[in-house]
């Protein structure tokens, strides 16, 4: 665990300060419990997503923040045994409706996972499979225009732009990693969610991620896991400190990292344990 | 001393050397040296020692000796003339040697006063339950006592040989060892030449296979030209009576290679999309307590022996096609009892197992990063199935359809009953035709002279088959390399 010095952090937390957004809540948890089986693995959290802003799940390993953050946009259905009781809402509409169709969520709150996973196809193919599902470019023209715009924004644009007919799984695994962001982006998501973006590169292409993370959250809301205080410190505004299925603690950014109200929250932060 | 007893001694003393080798490495292991192999790996290199070379010489020396045995028998016979009692040469060894046999069952007084004639010895034989060739001749009675000294006398000296070689190796080893020596190194090493050895194997029994066709094939074409063979449109293979020269039949494969091919395509209409739909269900949707049921349930059809797949065909599906569309025309059926149709239908229920156990298996192998990746795009599961799995998993899917196709093209016995043996050339399913394994089958039994083209048809047949299945095997290694969609 690194230990960070106080000046890094305050030169961390001072950049966000700075970056007051509007306050909307995107997304809201309302007692959120999920089981596997018969073990319980989250317990009763509250937590507010508010619009255009990173918020940064934080915690020790095996403490409930990549299951939160799947419970977002349902992928936890994807696990026979999982069972998620409570209540999240999307714009104030229960995302556990009945009415509620997953695969729409899922367009909706879109998500980038731990390990860059490229479809075993090209460049382009990989950011036109979620417009193609979705049916979203008429013609070839258009779907050129979506591809073009979603690798732009994910910063990747200028590096394949010559090559997008070569297979993803081509590219190094920072660019990898920014394919399939900007697959995500391709479906105008509402919300992006990220398990651990960057635990699979190496400093410079987590560099350039986290660049792209905090130019997105113009358009977009972005729920971020991560392992790295010093990342958590960098790109978000709001953190929410989970241990052992429990929210500890969830406040702006740079007071978590400054002045926390938890015990817990301070002894992680200053690396005492996890 | 029989082989057998020497062998077992030769295993006895390599256990005493595995044991003793390993309490000496034991006993020198003091504390001062790090030894370099753990006891139980001298303990192995003795017993190694003690078995495989004296194993290998036993072996030789009783190949050895029964050579040389049979070079005295044949010194020892009397000079062969135009009227000698016994038709060949070959044939008077074998009754010295059966007699030899015989011999050996008898006790010591006996043997001590043995009669001279074989009129006499026979009943003594008789008794102990030995029967003999009543055309064994008086004048080998004594080549046969003197073979039997000559065989127990060579047994007796390869018996002490190898015994001597288990000790001395087992000693050697034993001797060899020190708290720095390198048994383990030795040890793996012949486990590496084991292992090389088993690999080898299975090489060279191609190889075999190869060859042994070879040969009649080419036997087979010095009669039959290679161009009527292959390009012939008839299959009429007459079973000409001996002697009778010119007519020996027409050896057409067309007709055999169409049939062999249509059943296992109409085999594999029905065995490859069933079989992928079942491991596309059985991968992605069964929940657990459904798939620990049907699977197993699933892998039982490919438990069942193909004969008992004809014998279904033949008496049941068969009659119900022919009444079921003699009942559709109001008359006369157009499906025969035995036709294409039905024996491409109950194979491809043979092979649905097979498609879907080894495409469940490609399908299960793709990383699931792909399918979260897919659903967190908001695809459906039939999306991702349809766009992301399925590619993916499409080499070895391929790969898989190639293998059934190759098990259709040489399945023999469903095609027998459910098929017949007809050799037409039609295009039509309902009719019948017959296969290349069927003739196959078809020349190699019988009472045939097993040098006539007629029975070695049957290997210029099966090489065409091997040939057949060998370059389906590279068009699919082809294909599979040229559209790898590789993850990861």
């Amino acid at each position: 665990m690194n230990i960070m010095t106080e000046q890094s952090l305050e030169n961390a937390v001072g950049d966000k300060m700075n970056a007051k957004s509007n306050e909307v809540i995107k997304m809201r948890g309302d007692k959120v419990g999920v089981f596997y089986g018969d073990k319980q693995a989250l317990f009763d959290v509250n937590l507010d997503v508010r619009q255009n802003q990173v918020t940064a799940l934080i915690g020790p390993s095996g403490c409930g923040k990549s299951t939160f953050l799947r419970c977002l946009n349902r992928m936890n259905d994807t696990i026979d045994s999982a069972r998620v009781t409570g209540k999240i809402t999307l714009d104030d509409e229960d995302i556990y409706d009945k009415n509620i169709d997953v695969v729409e969520l899922r367009a909706r709150v879109g998500m980038v996972f731990q390990k860059p996973n490229p479809f075993p196809k090209s460049i382009y193919e990989n950011v036109a499979y979620g417009p193609r599902i979705h049916g979203l470019a008429k013609r070839k023209a258009d779907m050129d225009q979506i591809v073009e715009q979603s690798l732009k924004k994910a910063a990747i644009w200028n590096e394949v732009k010559d090559r997008l007919q070569e297979p993803g799984t081509g590219l190094s695994g920072g660019q990898q990693q920014r394919l399939c962001i900007a697959r995500a982006i391709a479906v105008s998501p509402e919300v992006i969610l990220m398990d651990e973006p960057c635990s699979a590169l190496d400093p410079i292409a987590t560099a350039r991620v986290e660049e792209l993370i905090d130019e997105l959250r113009q358009n977009y809301t972005i729920v971020i896991v991560t392992h790295s205080m010093q990342q958590a410190a960098r790109v978000s505004q709001r953190t929410a400190m989970f241990h052992l299925g429990y929210l500890v603690e969830e406040g702006a950014t740079d007071k978590m990292f400054t002045n926390p109200d938890d015990k817990r929250t301070q002894d992680y932060i200053t690396g005492r344990f996890g | 001393m029989s082989s057998l007893l020497v062998l077992a001694i030769v295993v006895a003393i390599g256990l005493v050397a595995f044991v003793i080798g390993r309490q000496r490495a034991a006993a020198q292991d003091n504390g001062t040296v790090k030894p370099h192999s753990r006891a139980h790996y001298h303990g192995w290199w003795a017993c190694l020692l003690a078995v495989l070379p004296a194993v290998l010489l036993l072996t030789a020396w009783n190949i050895g000796s029964s050579v040389y045995l049979d070079r005295h028998i044949h010194a020892a016979l009397p000079e062969r003339t135009a009227n000698s009692a016994v038709a060949s040469e070959a044939l008077d060894v074998s009754l010295v040697k059966s007699l030899a046999k015989g011999l050996r069952q008898l006790d010591a007084n006996t043997l001590a006063a043995l009669p001279a004639t074989f009129a006499d010895l026979q009943p003594l034989l008789a008794a102990k339950g030995v029967a003999l060739a009543t055309d064994t001749q008086d004048y080998m009675i004594p080549i046969a006592v003197e073979a039997n000294a000559v065989q127990s006398r060579l047994g007796m000296i390869g018996a002490a040989l190898t015994l001597l070689l288990s000790v001395a190796g087992a000693f050697y080893a034993l001797g060899q060892i020190r708290p720095r020596a390198r048994a383990r190194n030795n040890v793996e090493r012949l486990m590496l030449w084991g292992l090389l050895g088993a690999s080898t194997i299975a090489i060279l029994t191609t190889v075999g296979i190869v060859l042994s066709m070879l040969f009649q094939t080419i036997q087979f074409f010095e009669s039959v030209s290679p161009m009527s063979f292959f390009f012939g449109t008839v299959w009429d293979p007459r079973f000409a009576a001996a002697g009778s020269g010119g007519s020996q039949g027409q050896f057409g494969l067309i007709p055999l290679l169409a049939g062999t091919l249509y059943i296992a395509l109409v085999a594999l209409l029905v065995a490859v999309p069933v079989g992928l739909m079942s491991a596309v269900y059985m991968a992605e949707y069964a929940t657990p307590r459904i798939r620990s049921v049907v699977k197993p349930a699933l892998e039982l059809l490919a438990g069942i022996p193909t004969i008992v797949y004809g014998i279904f065909a033949v008496v049941t599906l068969g009659p119900f096609l022919r009444d079921l569309s003699a009942a559709l025309t109001g008359g006369s059926p157009f499906i025969q009892g035995q036709s294409i149709f039905t024996a491409g239908l109950v194979m491809g229920m043979m092979l649905i197992p097979v498609v879907s156990s080894l495409s469940d298996d490609i399908i299960t192998a793709v990383p699931r990063a792909m399918r979260d990746g897919s659903l967190g795009l908001g695809a459906t599961r039939s999306e991702t199935i349809k766009r992301v799995i399925l590619p993916a998993a499409l080499p070895g899917i391929v790969g898989a359809i190639l293998l059934t196709a190759s098990r259709a093209i040489g399945e023999t016995m469903i095609v027998v009953l459910a098929a017949g043996v007809a050799a037409n050339l039609t295009a039509n399913p309902f009719e019948a035709m017959t296969t290349i394994t069927v003739k196959i089958v078809n020349q190699l039994t019988g009472d045939l002279e097993f040098n006539s083209p007629q029975t070695l048809v049957a290997f210029a047949l099966g090489i065409t088959l091997f040939a057949l299945t060998l370059v389906m095997n590279i068009v699919a290694l082809y294909i599979v390399r040229k559209y790898r969609e590789q993850y990861e």
